[in-house]
């Protein structure tokens, strides 16, 4: 490693997870830049996670005004109009999560997400987007992606009771413990682009049904504002859906309309689903940063109605060549 | 009870660095009022196990959420929710792994009706003559060197005990370990090193049977480690002006800053000297009271040194103080996200049993290696088990020698240790043979501390063979009644209480503990059974124990109301799993089965 040494302060704090990753994982936290764009109630259970976890540090992008709706399920923005007043949410989350650890540089970045370029990103080794459209998603990704220095990059949204985290990791070489030893490992990802492009009929037919039913109703949605998206969208997702299911050969009633019908209306995240799988993404940031431990590949997937955090491999069977 | 420490900070969000020391329960409070001031929310500082936590306060809720460090007190708890009618939601975390589970009286098992498993302890012999781990290596330094030294000098210590003969306590052993009138630091110290390092080495080598399969250890003596003059090497003390005792440490004092790197033999020795120094030196007034404390950094420098000292001498590893203060310490190790991901499962379960979905509880598993693609795996709960104590009314078997034992080892090693019964009533029929509480007059003291003393045969009411006894906890509200069997001999090493108790199931050990679990004359690291060696009670272990993660086992029949379920019903999903609504029409949702042989028969004999 570099020689640098934990200050005594970090290895009082960082005490309890340096037992869990070691000194080194440690060091590599200390060093690294996270962006985040989008800051709904699991982006904020995100940030609070790796605040606490000890990066270097942390650049939020939300241009939106508070409104209750954003209070309702994001913590870090209080109730109270003398606090918030005047300021955008990105503005509130970086005043409170500063307080979490004062060791973390945490800021605030303004503008149109798409409009940067690829050296603004160059600054960070991991970036994560949420609300926003699949073409933003897909131009971000490709960004990334055109960098020499590997970013990761990921996708986070949740809706209803439901959360779908994307993770891609380019070429990923990390280390794992097997029983007494520790195995080289490496794991190649598909872009964002080449995932959602992969035709439904060659993933397996258990393929958890939220990953279809999400990528609906965000086509749905594109072009739209964020939580723009209503039941009286609903015969459309619906008439999209069919379509979608006819041409990648796959049964319409394979995704349930009473799925998509919570997805539509239930617009507002429902808090411990963000707890959840806000603590599921910040476990797997700090595994791509720390290149410690398995990282999932490529899908993350929970639902409050059966309680399962599923992982799908949505990938083409081919190798890619990168 | 517990107050805010730095070390809480990675995880424990609603408290800041400022609040170090301040009440957790006050403190969360307040936290949580800024971001939902309408929300009631009292908080008590006291100990959950406190009396004024009785039954009927407890009644006061429609769900209780846990978030403790101890099995005591989850015991505890979970006997008050039962004994009230209150669900209760577990839950665990420790590193990557955690759990959720839901608790209905009557509906699904309790928290005990899977017996979670007790701290580990070692054999005596293990921790005084014959160590093959590190982890030994630290319960010797901290039981039974530190002890020794530091703490109450009357309190019964096995540092001489031979393997071969019973403790030789004389009293030319006890002066070893006392610092002589006008004995000099130095001088006292290398005596102490040269004696558990080095005499008691060589006598301990000398027994031929024990070394017969194993690799004898090597006297390690101060002049051959340190040959120099130590108040040259040391000199450091007498110049530190640290006043403040707290700060006082061996490390600073020889430039050793990083408590990550391992020591040489010759720097844990260093280290072991100068801590002892230090200890005399600036803390003196504490000496004969002290009890190991992991956030006592001159301790865990004196515990790392002399662990790693001895590591040497058996040929064991030695490991940095970090290391050894986790192992010492019964440090463990957390996370942010893992308690975010539990903390979000609790609320989902709290909701479900406040909407009383009774079909959607889960016991849900937040794995680290995914599994069957999941990282989050639900299970349904299973039916109460019938043999459990706690919840149902099955009673126990003892089998122990009633001309022999006394009620004493009886109140201890059972009903204390094992059933975690701390201020139990105990009743032969109508008669009361032991009891505890402030209401007592000293004659009622008098003759339980009589009865205590007897055989149990020899009790004004005697029990013997076919007896049956009860015991109780008026505030847990537990009643258990115990059949007694006379039984004349007992294995001394499989059974070395001299009593069995069945129909409560062992639970099995740990995955990588290859000591014997049910080992009963053993050291427990931290303080735990029944032994001398004990220097804490088990429920003062905080940071303490494990939190007991269990991977799901799949062995018992989930939670369906009415269903005869066979392993088949599970297996092909095709079960009376209702109408759907919001569930989706998935065949194979829910239970997930593991393939365990073990399970399935124990399955087949609780269906009969």
């Amino acid at each position: 490693m570099d020689g640098e040494e934990l200050t005594e302060q970090e290895t009082a704090l960082y005490d309890r997870q340096i037992r869990v990753w070691g000194a080194d994982a440690q060091r590599r936290l200390s060093k690294s830049h996270i962006l985040v764009c989008g800051m709904k109630g699991t982006v904020a259970e995100f940030c609070k996670n790796i605040v606490l976890a000890g990066v270097g540090s942390l650049t939020l992008m939300d241009d939106r005004v508070v409104t209750e709706e954003a209070w309702s399920a994001n913590f870090l923005i209080p109730p109270d109009e003398n606090v918030y007043g005047g300021k955008t949410i990105a503005e509130v989350c970086c005043d409170s999560l500063k307080d979490f650890n004062p060791m973390v540089r945490v800021s605030v970045e303004k503008g149109d997400l798409s409009s940067l370029d690829g050296e603004f990103y160059d600054k960070f080794d991991v970036v994560v987007v949420s609300c926003c459209s699949v073409t933003t998603k897909k131009l971000i990704n490709e960004k990334c992606r055109k960098l020499s220095k590997r970013v990761a990059f990921y996708t986070v949204d949740c809706r209803d009771s439901c959360g779908e985290i994307f993770v891609d990791l380019q070429n990923h070489k990390y280390s794992k413990q097997k029983i007494e030893e520790t195995i080289e490992c490496q794991l190649q990802y598909p872009s964002f682009e080449e995932a959602i492009s992969v035709p439904w009929r060659a993933l397996p037919r258990k393929a958890s049904k939220l990953y279809f039913a999400l990528r609906g109703v965000f086509e749905e949605a594109e072009g739209r504002s964020p939580g723009e998206i209503s039941i009286a969208d609903l015969p459309a997702v619906l008439k999209l859906k069919k379509e979608l299911c006819e041409a990648n050969a796959l049964n319409a009633s394979h995704v349930t309309d009473s799925l998509l019908e919570r997805l539509i209306i239930g617009t507002r995240e429902f808090p411990p689903v963000c707890a959840v799988v806000g603590g599921i993404l910040g476990q797997e940031v700090i595994k791509a940063i720390s290149c410690k431990g398995e990282p999932l590949k490529n899908f993350f997937f929970f639902d409050v109605m059966d309680g399962k955090g599923v992982v799908e491999d949505v990938s083409n069977p081919k190798k890619e060549s990168k | 009870m517990d107050t805010i420490e730095v070390s809480n900070l990675n995880r424990q969000f609603l408290f800041r660095q400022s609040h170090v020391g301040q009440s957790k329960a006050k403190v969360a409070r307040d936290a949580v009022l800024k971001f939902r001031p309408q929300m009631s929310i009292t908080a008590h500082h006291a100990n959950v196990k406190d009396p004024k936590f009785n039954v009927e306060f407890f009644k006061q809720f429609n769900v209780v959420l846990n978030g403790l460090d101890n099995l005591d007190a989850r015991r505890h708890v979970n006997r008050l929710c039962l004994a009230a009618d209150v669900p209760l939601v577990e839950s665990g975390t420790t590193g990557f792994l955690g759990q959720v589970t839901v608790h209905v009286k009557g509906k699904t098992e309790c928290y005990e009706c899977q017996p979670k498993p007790a701290p580990k302890t070692y054999p005596v012999c293990t921790i005084t003559s014959t160590p093959s781990k590190f982890v030994h290596c630290i319960v010797w330094a901290k039981d039974l060197l530190f002890a020794k030294l530091f703490g109450d000098r009357n309190q019964e210590n096995d540092l001489n005990v031979r393997s071969s003969d019973a403790a030789s306590s004389s009293d030319h052993a006890e002066d070893v370990f006392v610092r002589r009138k006008d004995e000099d630091i130095d001088p006292y110290g290398r005596r102490i090193y040269d004696h558990v390092f080095g005499y008691n080495i060589e006598v301990a080598s000398s027994n031929e049977e024990t070394w017969k399969n194993r690799n004898r250890p090597k006297p390690i003596y101060s002049a051959d480690v340190m040959p120099e003059n130590l108040t040259e090497q040391n000199g450091n003390v007498a110049k530190n002006c640290v006043v403040d005792t707290s700060s006082v440490s061996a490390m600073a004092s020889l430039g050793l800053k990083n408590p990550q790197d391992t020591w040489t033999l010759l720097e844990s020795s260093r280290i072991f000297l100068e801590a002892l120094k230090l200890f005399f030196a600036k803390r003196e007034k504490e000496i004969g009271n002290l009890s190991f404390d992991k956030d006592d950094q001159l301790a865990v420098e004196f515990v790392t040194a002399a662990a790693n000292i001895r590591a040497a001498s058996f040929g064991i590893s030695l490991h940095s103080l970090f290391e050894a203060k986790g192992i010492a310490g019964n440090i463990v190790h957390a996370v942010a996200t893992t308690n975010a991901i539990i903390a979000g499962l609790i609320v989902i379960e709290a909701i479900k049993v406040l909407l009383k979905d009774t079909d959607k509880y889960r016991m849900t598993y937040c794995l680290e290696h995914i599994t069957k693609k999941m990282l989050l795996m639900p299970v349904e709960p299973y039916e109460p088990n019938k043999s459990c104590y706690v919840c149902s009314e099955t009673p126990l078997s003892l089998e122990i020698n009633t001309s022999r034992s006394k009620l004493r080892d009886f109140v201890e090693k059972i009903v204390k240790a094992k059933l975690g019964i701390n201020f139990p009533l105990i009743m032969h029929g109508s008669n009361l043979l032991y009891e505890v509480g402030d209401d007592l007059d000293e004659v009622e003291v008098a003759n339980y501390a009589a009865n205590l003393e007897k055989v149990l045969s020899q009790l004004p009411s005697p029990v013997t063979n076919g007896t049956m006894l009860t015991v109780e906890d008026l505030q847990q509200e537990l009643t258990c009644n115990i059949n007694i069997k006379h039984r004349e001999e007992f294995d001394e090493e499989k059974e070395p209480d001299g009593m069995l108790l069945s129909g409560w199931t062992q639970a099995p050990p740990a995955k990588d503990d290859k000591q014997s679990m049910n080992d009963k004359q053993s050291i427990g690291n931290g303080g735990d059974s029944s032994n001398a060696l004990q220097t804490e009670p088990a429920d003062a272990v905080k940071d303490g124990e494990m939190e007991e993660i269990s991977e799901p086992s799949g062995k018992k029949r989930k939670l369906s109301e009415g269903s005869k379920a066979s392993i088949l019903d599970a297996t092909d999903g095709t079960r009376n799993h209702k109408e759907v609504e919001k569930l989706d029409d998935d065949d194979d949702d829910d239970v997930v089965m593991f393939d365990d042989l073990d399970s399935m028969t124990n399955k087949k004999k609780r269906l009969q």
